[in-house]
Formats: C-alpha cells, sequence, structure tokens
C-alpha cells in the first residue's frame, strides 16, 4: 500500500445521512474479480438516469468536484453490507478521505485496509467544512485540516495512523506474531470442522 | 470481576494484546463466498502465501446462483467467472465448498448452523455483514471485508478493537405468538435504537422473551443486529441451542463434552456490566411493516405511515431522511398501512428463509390462491430446507397458491442473481435491508415477517395477520 501523503484539495459537500453501501456501489457491479475499475460505477443509481446519462443535479457530476480528494459527508456513512467494493469505488474514483460525524463499524474498518482515511468530526465542524469552497490542506501527520488561516484537530487511532503513514501490510506485520499465533493454536481446544 | 458473554469469548481467543491498541484475534470458523472473496484469493497468489487453516474454513455458493433450473447454462457470464473462480480457489487452496450441485448448499448464514459448523462460544467470520446470524448460538460472529477474508485466510487472526456491549432486554410474552413474530421484535427494537444505536457495539439478546424464542427465531433477531449498526449480535447457549446442534453432519465428535464446557462457561455473569441498555416489552409488539428506505423506518400494521416531522422529532436530518425515502417509495404520508398494494411477495433470505419460516407462511397460504395482481416467490435457505420443506408438502401448498418454488440463495434480498424488481415494483419482502435499490433498481421494497408476506400475496396489500383466517 503506498504510504499515506498530504493533501491539498477542495471538499465535496455531500450532505446525505445513512448512506449504505448498496447506493456507493450497487450490486450489479460486485461481479468484477479484481479491485480496480468500480470508480465508473459509484453512486451509479444517483449519478445517473434510467438511460445511463449523468444526472445534472447529482454533486459528483458537477466539474467544480472533479479533482476533489475529499468527500465530506453526514450521519453512519457506509452502513448496511460489509462489500469493500465501496471503500474500492470511492478510492478508485478519486476520494482518499471521508469525513463524518460517524461511520458504520465494518466500512469504517475496510477504509484503512486500502490507504483511504474516515476522519470522524464534530457536526459543528462539519457544517463549517461544508462551507468552505476553497482547497484545504489535510495532515495526518499533525492531525490537521487547514484551511486559510484556521484549522480544524481531527482524533485518530494511533496504530491506524502509523500504518497509514508508512503504508503498511497488515498481514506482513502479522506474520511476525507467528510465534504466539501457533502457541494459541497448541492451547486451544476447537476442533477442526472436518475431523 | 464479572465479564459479559461477549467478554468472556473475547478473552479466551485474544492472541495478541497490547494497550490502548487492537488486539489479534483468533478465527475458529470461516465462511467464504463468491462475492467477496476473488480479490482476497488473489492477494495470497500474489504473495506467495497459503491459506493457514484450511479445515477451519468453508466455502458455498448463494449470492449470484439462479434459483430456477440449474442444470440450464447460466445467462450471466460475469456471475458464472465468479463462480468458477471460487470452485478454482477452493481447488487451489484446500477448502471444502459445498458447490451449486451440492446438497448441502445454501445461503451460508443457514448452512453454518443447519451443518453444525457454527458452535457456541466460537468466532465466526465470513465476508458478509449478516454474518451477525450466526450469534444466535452464542457465539462471536461478523461480518468483514474482503481485506479481512484475505487476512482470516493468511493468519486465522484478525486485529479488532474491542467493541462494547450493548444489553437488548427482551421481557414479557407476545400476545399471538404466530401472528407477532422474532422479526416484529428485532424492526420494533430497530425502529426505537435506529440504524446506528449499536454502532461499535456487540449486542446481547437477554430475557425470557428471547428464551422463549426457538432457535430459528433466535437466527432472525442476531441476523438483523447489523440494520442496527452492530457488527455482531449474540444470545447464551442454552438447552434448544445444543440440541438444535446436535447429530448435525459436522458437529464435534466430543459434542458431550463441549456442551458440559458451554453449559458451565457461555452466559453473562449476574450483575454484568454492559456500556449499553435498552429493554423493550414484546407484549406490545404488533406485526411490523417498513415503509422507507432504512430498516428503522418501520410502523405497526394497524397504524398509519408517519409525517416526515412525525418521524424525525425535531431532528433535521431525520426529517430530511424520511422525506426522501417517501419520494423513493412513492407514499403519502398519513396513509393506512393496510392500504398499500403490493405486487411482488418474496419469502426467502438469510433472515426468514428456514424451516419454519416457510412452515408458518404455508399455515397462511394453505388453500388459498394468491393476489392476481400479485406474483410471488418462495426461495429457501438452502437445498437442505428445500429438501426437509418438500417432504413435508409445502412446496405443494404454496404452487397450488401460484407462488413459484424456488432453487435455494440470496436471490432478491439483494438481486445479484436473475431475480430483480422492476422499476416502480412495490414488494413485501422478508429480507433485511429495504434501501433503494437494494432489490432492483427503482423497486420498493417493505420489510414483513413470513407470515405478513404470506397473508399480503393473498390479500394484495397488507394486512394485520392476527386477524386472519
Amino acid at each position: 500500500m503506498k504510504p499515506f501523503s498530504k493533501i491539498n484539495s477542495i471538499v465535496t459537500p455531500f450532505d446525505k445521512a445513512n448512506v449504505d453501501t448498496d447506493q456507493i456501489i450497487p450490486k450489479q457491479f460486485l461481479k468484477l474479480i479484481t479491485k480496480s475499475g468500480f470508480g465508473k460505477f459509484l453512486f451509479y443509481d444517483w449519478r445517473f438516469d434510467h438511460n445511463g446519462q449523468p444526472k445534472g443535479d447529482f454533486i459528483l457530476n458537477d466539474p467544480t468536484y472533479k479533482d476533489s480528494k475529499i468527500l465530506i459527508t453526514n450521519e453512519n456513512f457506509g452502513c448496511g453490507s460489509s462489500r469493500e467494493h465501496a471503500v474500492w469505488a470511492l478510492k478508485d474514483f478519486g476520494f482518499s478521505v471521508i469525513i463524518s460525524p460517524s461511520f458504520a463499524d465494518i466500512f469504517y474498518s475496510n477504509c484503512f485496509k486500502n490507504g483511504v482515511l474516515p476522519i470522524i468530526l464534530d457536526i459543528k465542524n462539519i457544517k463549517k467544512l461544508l462551507e468552505i469552497r476553497d482547497e484545504v490542506e489535510l495532515d495526518l501527520n499533525s492531525q490537521k485540516i487547514i484551511f486559510g488561516n484556521e484549522f480544524i484537530n481531527f482524533e485518530i487511532d494511533s496504530h491506524r495512523k502509523i500504518r497509514l503513514l508508512e503504508g503498511l501490510d497488515d498481514i506482513d506485520l502479522t506474520l511476525k506474531e507467528d510465534q504466539k499465533i501457533e502457541n494459541f493454536e497448541k492451547n486451544s481446544s476447537i476442533a477442526s470442522i472436518f475431523e | 470481576m464479572t465479564e459479559t458473554l461477549f467478554e468472556k469469548i473475547w478473552n479466551s481467543h485474544i492472541v495478541v494484546e497490547k494497550e490502548n491498541e487492537p488486539s489479534l484475534i483468533y478465527i475458529d470458523r470461516h465462511l467464504v463466498h463468491e462475492v467477496t472473496s476473488p480479490q482476497a484469493f488473489d492477494g495470497l497468489r500474489v504473495n506467495h502465501r497459503k491459506v493457514r487453516r484450511p479445515e477451519l474454513t468453508v466455502a458455498t455458493i448463494d449470492h449470484n446462483v439462479p434459483t430456477t433450473d440449474r442444470s440450464l447454462p447460466m445467462i450471466d457470464e460475469t456471475s458464472s467467472t465468479q463462480i468458477k473462480t471460487l470452485e478454482k480457489n477452493c481447488k487451489d487452496f484446500g477448502i471444502k465448498l459445498f458447490g451449486i450441485n451440492d446438497p448441502n448448499q445454501g445461503i451460508v448464514h443457514v448452512i453454518g448452523p443447519q451443518l453444525g459448523i457454527t458452535l457456541p462460544g466460537s468466532t465466526i467470520v465470513c465476508g458478509d455483514s449478516h454474518t451477525s446470524t450466526q450469534g444466535a448460538f452464542g457465539a462471536f460472529a461478523f461480518g468483514i471485508g474482503t481485506s479481512e477474508v484475505e487476512h482470516t485466510l493468511a493468519t486465522q487472526t484478525l486485529w479488532l478493537e474491542k467493541p462494547k456491549t450493548f444489553e437488548i432486554l427482551a421481557t414479557g410474552k407476545r400476545k399471538n405468538p404466530f401472528a407477532v413474530t422474532s422479526k416484529d421484535i428485532i424492526l420494533s427494537i430497530i425502529k426505537k435504537i435506529g440504524t446506528n444505536g449499536g454502532t461499535g457495539h456487540v449486542l446481547e439478546y437477554r430475557g425470557d422473551a428471547i428464551s422463549d424464542l426457538s432457535m430459528e427465531q433466535r437466527m432472525t433477531i442476531c441476523n438483523m443486529s447489523i440494520e442496527a449498526g452492530s457488527r455482531a449480535g449474540l444470545i447464551a447457549p442454552d438447552e434448544k441451542t445444543f440440541d438444535y446442534i446436535n447429530n448435525r453432519e459436522y458437529t464435534p465428535k466430543n459434542y458431550d463434552d463441549l456442551v458440559e464446557d458451554w453449559k458451565n462457561n457461555l452466559m453473562s455473569d449476574s450483575n454484568s456490566k454492559f456500556d449499553k441498555r435498552f429493554t423493550i416489552d414484546v407484549e406490545k409488539i404488533e406485526p411490523q411493516v417498513s415503509w422507507g428506505t432504512n430498516p428503522a423506518m418501520v410502523s405497526d400494521v394497524t397504524d398509519k405511515i408517519p409525517t416526515p416531522e412525525e418521524f424525525g422529532q425535531n431532528n433535521e436530518i431525520q426529517i430530511e431522511s424520511a422525506k426522501k425515502a417517501l419520494a423513493y417509495m412513492d407514499l403519502e404520508p398519513e396513509t393506512l398501512i393496510t392500504e398499500i398494494p403490493i405486487d411482488r411477495v418474496f419469502i426467502g433470505s438469510c433472515t426468514n428463509a428456514r424451516l419454519e419460516d416457510l412452515i408458518d407462511a404455508a399455515t397462511i397460504v394453505k388453500g388459498k390462491v394468491i393476489n392476481s395482481n400479485v406474483s410471488a416467490m418462495v426461495v429457501p435457505g438452502s437445498q437442505m430446507v428445500k429438501h426437509e420443506a418438500e417432504k413435508l408438502g409445502l412446496d405443494k401448498i404454496f404452487k397450488d397458491a401460484n407462488f413459484e418454488w424456488r432453487e435455494s440463495g440470496c436471490s432478491m434480498c439483494l438481486g445479484m442473481n436473475p431475480d430483480i424488481l422492476k422499476p416502480g415494483e412495490r414488494c413485501a419482502s422478508t429480507s433485511n435491508r429495504n434501501f433503494e435499490g437494494r432489490q432492483g433498481s427503482g423497486g420498493q421494497t417493505h420489510l414483513v415477517s413470513p407470515v405478513m408476506a404470506a397473508a399480503a400475496a393473498i390479500a394484495g396489500h397488507f394486512v394485520d395477520v392476527r386477524d386472519w383466517s
């Protein structure tokens, strides 16, 4: 995974609550067997009409936000299905940061596995960011979102932060604990399924 | 120090624990299906890794499979590719697969329990959010993303932050246990605590009203924990649990010893501390019908669709959500639930397609014919459920009433196979999610219990199944 670096980008304001992963990537696009190529299907039913034409009033079709890397949204983002395809689609479309007052658990965890940073902010700060039209600077290292002369601090688990900043592979890290896993297995009473 | 059931399972599965960091947790059972696994196997191949414990892993094909005649070639090439990919992956990595024509094929969360693979006190994962179903056996069972599928395949462990605990206490007795089902209990709970009420928490369902339920009814409750935002929900095992597991195809040989162990260890200690608590009296629960686009937008069958303001109660975000939901659902506030006409009925899914669900629905349907404006289908949760239902003659009851009787799979719960709603079609569904487009782009889903769905099929609109004769 590529290390997560500083981001300068405008913020795409997407003021919706309870956005579920069925909306982020509808099921008809879950049949690929690769991790790439999902961006064109992001929010498909909201972005395109029944003839496959872009809907003019949908925010992601607004050319202003074409190069935006930061999506700001409302509570309980990513609820529902565990499909990691939702994160692959957001990332492939260009988003590296999702900001929301709250995330669904599985989606939140899936983000970190793909170098996407989910940031939890309170409603007051969300409202502030929704109004900003200029570029902001997002610095994971100092945990700041900087705009003009102002900044907002955000919280993140230090363990997850290091993994993102260094682009570490989870499985490599776990395999360093191999001896402990083996010891656990020696003492575990769990039967194999096929005795 | 007292511990909750969840804490006991967690503590007995810690491989590595560090202060203020996620813990490395051992996984006892890993279930795999065709949609969320191809990229995980790909990752193993690229990094020359193998599956650490293939004997703790099983796979089946459920999301994409057609539910019509399976001897015919599959029309959808991409589905076919995904299925063939899983077949190859299982062969290459030595994983047992219950394939399309296997008598044990079925929805992954239905076959785990019915084969005796799901065990109390164990940790169970699957790349599917409804893995929570299996918490009904007193297991810590939860859905994971594809990266975590790969991690589990490679290491048989996962890094997890310890979730908080949430007690859901269900008291009282249902007034009409045939008509008011466990689906109505869980929908009532989600209506009250909201779609993110359980986020970051493991739910433990407790109380007499839970003990009263059969194992299959308990699975319906735990299944929908994720619709309240909880990755996992669980119920302490009891005699019903142990009886259910006994003599299944893959029940462990040391079952008797295990039962002793489970009896002694798998319960929350008295006076356990939960981080959150919620109590519901099931005596007051009526049959439920969802009217919106998330599973908290639910009304009693005797009620009307609320106005967005009634639903939102001064919360701007909720009011706005309700407005959008009603526009999508093409419904007016203040409409009586029983006046909503329907076009389709789907009895199926990991929520409500086990044998008891089909028996109850058939009781409603027997000797009647579905409304001429409605098309209806029954999709058993597994081939084993289908076979057992046929032994009881349920297929005949449904077919005589003009229901379609299908092969098992996820089917129209999420419409990855050809079973989908057309735009504007309105469906009474026994599934778990009424999200926009879930059952087909532009389709309108109402979540109900199997008996409510069956009665709606015959009437052509929702009816209070307590009045059914």
